[in-house]
This record gives C-alpha cells, sequence and structure tokens, in this order.
C-alpha cells in the first residue's frame, strides 16, 4: 500500500499537461464491501485512489474481478463508497449526475425500442421536446454511420451495430463524463479496432474526460492518456503510466510504433503478475 | 476473373434454384399431408362414435351422438333455448368472461408490478399471497353466489380470482428479472421512477404477463361457466346444467362445442395482440405453467 500512495501524491503534485484546475473525477482512498449471500463481505475495491482530468481519456486495466467496474458504479452514482470520497467536477457524488454517459459492457439497448426511439430515450427522459429529440437522434445516428437502421430493433442488428447504438444514445445527452465498462470486448477483432476508431473520433469532437475499463492492455494504450493498472481483487491502483502517443491516433497501426511497444512491456510488468494471482484463485475456486 | 467467376456462378445459382423449388414443393405437400390426416382423424373419431351409437355399442342416451349433438345446436340457433334465445346466452356467459377477464388482468399487472418493484412489501404479502394461491379457487364460487347473487357480478368475481394469480405470478416474475443493466442504463439516461415503470419495468415484463394471457382466458371462462353451475338466471354453464338435470347428454356436448369455439376465438384475438405488442421480439416466450 505505501507504494501505491506516493505514486499518485506525485503524480498530483507535478502538474503535467491534463492537471490544471480541479479534476473532473476524484476518488480518495475509496474502499466498497459487498455484502456476500452468506452473510460476509467482499472487498471490491481497497484504498484506490484515481483522478481525472478535464478532457483527459483514462484507461484503468486490471485483471477480471479486480472491482473495474465498481469503480465506474461509484463514479456514475449507481453505488455509493464504503469509505473515501468521490467527487465528479469538484462535489462529492450524490445520486446520478445528469453529465455523466455510461456505455455498458453488456447489451444495455432497449430491445423493445426501435434504433431510432432508442436514441431518443436519454433526451425524453431529460425532459427535451419529442421535435428537438427526433432531430438531434436522427444526426447522432448518421454520425454513428447507422442512417437507414432507424426502424430496426435491436435484434435485427449486428453487435457492432448494437454498440453504436449505445454510442449514440449515450452521446447525443452530450456527457461531460464518459463511463465506459468493457464496451467493446464482446466484438471480434476487426469490428473491435473500427469502433475503437470511432470512439476516439466522437471523442475528438466532444470535451468529455473518459474513463475506460478494459483487460486488454493493447486497447488502453491505443486509446488513453494515462493507464491506471489495478491489483487483483480487492482493487487497488498498481501503477499510474502516462501515454505520450501522439493523436490522432489510428488504433490498427498504432500497435506497430515502438513507442508503444515499448509501453507495452513496460506496463505488462506490472499487469503480469496480478493477471497470475487472479488466475490462481480462478483455479483454486474451481477445485 | 470476372468471366470465370461468372461461368462458376451460373451453374451453381440453377441448381441452387432448383433445390429452392424441390423444397418448396416438398414442404406443400407435407403440409397437404398433414390437413389431410388432421381431417381424417376428425372424420375416424366422429364418425366411429355416431356408428358405435346406432350399432349399439355406445350408449347414446348416456354419452350422446353426433348427429344428435349437430341436432341439438340447430335447435338451439333455430327455436333458442329454454332461458330464451343462444346469441342471448353466448353474450351473457361471454360478458362475464371478458369482464372477469380484464378486471383479473388489470389486478394482477397491478399488484405484480407493485410488489415486484416493492420487496419490503413483497416479503410482508409473500406468504398470504402463496396461501391464498394454493386454495382451489371454485370453491369461492358459492361464497360469491351468496353474497353477490344470482346475476352477473357472481361470475365476474369467480372469473376474476381464477385469473388474477396468473397474472400476477407472470408480472411479479416478470418485473423481477428485468435486466439490471436495462435498469441501470435507464437511471443514467435520465428516467424518474415514472419512466422506469412505464418505459422500462412494463415493456420488459410484459413477455410474460402476455405469456399468461393466454391460460388466464380459458381460466375466465372456467370461472363464468362453473359460477353459472353453482346458480344463474342467463348462459351456456346454466344450458350445461339444465341438460345434466335432464339427461340430455346431447346437450352437455353442444354446450361444450359452443364454448370451445368461443375459447379458440379468444386464444386467436390474443395471438394477435401478442403479435402487435411483441412485434420486436425475435422469438416468442412458451406459456408459463403455475
Amino acid at each position: 500500500m505505501s507504494t501505491i500512495k506516493p505514486m499518485t501524491n506525485s503524480s498530483n503534485n507535478t502538474p503535467s499537461a491534463y492537471e490544471h484546475g480541479t479534476p473532473a473525477i476524484e476518488l480518495q482512498n475509496v474502499t466498497k464491501l459487498f455484502r456476500t449471500p452468506s452473510g460476509g463481505a467482499y472487498t471490491a475495491l481497497q484504498n484506490l485512489t484515481l483522478s481525472v482530468a478535464p478532457g483527459e481519456f483514462c484507461a484503468v486495466v486490471g485483471p477480471t474481478g479486480c472491482g473495474k467496474s465498481t469503480t465506474l458504479s461509484l463514479i456514475a452514482g449507481l453505488e455509493r463508497p464504503s469509505a473515501g470520497e468521490v467527487q465528479v467536477m469538484g462535489k462529492p457524488v450524490q445520486g446520478i449526475d445528469p453529465r455523466i454517459g455510461y456505455v455498458f459492457q453488456t447489451d444495455a439497448v432497449f430491445p423493445w425500442k426501435n434504433v431510432l426511439r432508442n436514441v431518443t430515450t436519454g433526451p425524453l427522459f431529460r425532459g427535451q421536446s419529442k421535435a428537438d429529440a427526433l432531430k438531434s437522434a436522427r444526426d447522432w445516428i448518421a454520425r454513428v454511420g447507422l442512417a437507414g437502421f432507424e426502424d430496426r430493433y435491436p435484434h435485427q442488428l449486428s453487435g457492432g451495430m448494437r454498440k453504436r447504438v449505445a454510442l449514440a444514445q449515450t452521446f447525443i445527452n452530450g456527457p461531460q463524463i464518459l463511463l465506459m465498462d468493457e464496451p467493446f470486448s464482446a466484438l471480434d477483432v476487426q469490428t473491435r479496432t473500427m469502433m475503437e476508431d470511432e470512439l476516439l473520433n466522437l471523442w475528438a469532437s466532444s470535451s468529455a474526460s473518459v474513463v475506460f475499463v478494459t483487460h486488454d492492455l493493447e486497447e488502453a494504450i491505443s486509446l488513453a492518456d494515462r493507464v491506471y493498472v489495478i491489483t487483483a481483487g480487492p482493487g487497488t491502483i498498481k501503477g499510474i503510466y502516462h501515454i505520450d502517443l501522439p493523436r490522432p491516433r489510428h488504433v490498427a497501426e498504432i500497435r506497430f510504433e515502438p513507442r508503444f511497444v515499448q509501453l507495452y512491456q513496460e506496463i505488462w510488468e506490472d499487469l503480469r503478475n496480478e493477471v497470475v494471482i487472479s488466475y490462481e484463485r480462478t483455479k483454486q475456486k474451481g477445485r | 476473373m470476372n468471366v470465370l467467376s461468372k461461368k462458376a456462378g451460373e451453374p451453381l445459382a440453377t441448381s441452387e434454384s432448383k433445390a429452392v423449388l424441390l423444397n418448396r414443393a416438398d414442404a406443400r405437400r407435407r403440409r397437404v399431408l398433414i390437413y389431410t390426416l388432421r381431417v381424417l382423424l376428425l372424420v375416424v373419431i366422429l364418425g366411429g362414435w355416431e356408428l358405435g351409437t346406432r350399432y349399439g355399442v355406445i350408449d347414446s342416451f348416456f354419452w350422446g351422438q353426433p348427429s344428435g349433438i349437430w341436432a341439438q345446436i340447430v335447435t338451439w340457433v333455430t327455436q333458442g333455448t329454454a332461458q330464451g334465445p343462444l346469441w342471448e346466452q353466448i353474450a351473457v356467459t361471454l360478458e362475464e368472461t371478458v369482464l372477469g377477464f380484464l378486471i383479473g388482468v388489470v389486478l394482477g399487472i397491478v399488484f405484480g408490478v407493485v410488489l415486484g418493484r416493492n420487496r419490503f412489501l413483497a416479503d410482508i404479502l409473500g406468504p398470504y399471497i402463496k396461501a391464498l394461491n394454493a386454495i382451489p379457487r371454485v370453491v369461492l364460487g358459492p361464497l360469491f353466489i351468496i353474497g353477490l347473487g344470482f346475476e352477473m357480478p357472481s361470475k365476474v368475481a369467480l372469473a376474476v380470482v381464477m385469473v388474477f394469480f396468473i397474472v400476477f405470478f407472470n408480472a411479479f416474475q416478470g418485473v423481477r428479472e428485468v435486466d439490471r443493466n436495462l435498469l441501470a442504463n435507464a437511471r443514467i439516461l435520465g428516467a424518474s421512477q415514472r419512466h422506469m415503470t412505464t418505459q422500462v419495468i412494463l415493456p420488459s415484463a410484459l413477455s410474460w404477463i402476455i405469456a399468461s394471457l393466454h391460460t388466464s382466458f380459458s381460466f375466465a371462462l372456467v370461472g363464468a361457466v362453473v359460477g353459472e353451475f353453482l346458480g344463474a338466471i342467463q348462459g351456456i354453464g346454466l344450458m350445461v346444467q339444465i341438460a345434466k338435470n335432464t339427461f340430455n347428454a346431447n346437450g352437455v356436448f353442444a354446450a361444450m362445442v359452443i364454448l370451445a369455439i368461443i375459447a379458440l376465438l379468444m386464444e386467436f384475438l390474443i395471438t394477435a395482440l401478442e403479435r402487435r405488442l411483441l412485434h420486436w421480439r425475435p422469438t416468442t416466450v412458451s406459456d408459463v405453467t403455475l
């Protein structure tokens, strides 16, 4: 634990290009316990400290079951921390903040609404007029490349297309903070690379701060300005890496750049142990 | 390259279309066979029954006779029943059934959604609802006759209790099964409590609720007819009762045929409703048996 705190402190003290003013997201020594059905307690996160600057793209990597998704739930206000503090735009999180957008790991588009209705959901919930909502929905559907598919239902679309609907559904609300929980993990590799590029384009034209959770280190490095490595549960920060690859990036090609490979090796050293620990644990559970 | 692929493609396309045609012819032949066998089965059963009674193998006094059943229906249609015209009896039973069905469905959905969304309330009321569900609900019939009289309300009440529990359990389960990701997504998108119920929970639970409607309608019909057995002034149940009292087996069967037609028509309407409401769904959930 003692090795972790100095790291975060030093990154807070040295003002980098991404850090001026209040951070968009800040978690201070956050611990989250869950009650297990048998009455015990399960520690998902322990003393986690993390901060994201306004407009920064931040990736969180860690082995499965290290509490990455829990971190997002805390920022979104879906869950409350057991200890510590979670702040968004300098204010403690209380309930769900309308400035937040959230893209889920599994399909979370509404299967009974067609593409157009799915995309208008947010604006209509937030009290926009129907005409305005429809107008901006059509615009966003076109921007994610789904023009002509407005009347389709989710089951009629491919996995990649459903993800596009989810992106439009989220981006239409103009989120200042974008939380993404392994959004592309269910897609095949080609579709995934395309969606990653698409996401970078959408993000570039917004000013959103992003927390992108993934277990895929390549994905994390290709997308992010900063990568947080989280330990195998209970999750806590193991290392923070600044990704100095130039933007705009092309996800498909960036993996061949020497700097990318160098960063990958550096971070993998850190991550490998955690993956091994997590793997050993699941093996033991299986026995 | 282009020419080559075209040449290679052409014979493939024709053989493919041939296969499609063959397949279609196969499917048509199969359909014709099935319809023929269906009709044949009916003819064998009804014909066997009719011949059995004519040759004295089956006693038509106790077990009726297809020609007699048909004659009974014709009499009812042309001369009316003992309690008045046939259509009036059908209308009375249908009104009781449909009213009981609608009230039962609405109550079932409301209670199901409220208890499904409120764990605390569900924990308190749970055992009582299970206990009530365990009672064979037809025994409530005499109670309703005493309390509500021989007219329509007592039958409607019986149909309501028959329907309520089926719909309630399905709606309750449907609400409990709503995808947690969808709920979280709706909350993030800014849904109010009312939005959550009307735009997420109800549509999601709808496939469960609609699956229960098929069973519930026949239960509503049971409620209405049994209510009429127990005491009524009009209705198909009363016709059955009278036929029984006069040892008119053909009358009982004839009433049964009329009830079957009503049930089939309603099933058809419910299926149409299901198609309309659940058009977003790739496949249909099969019925839930309770």
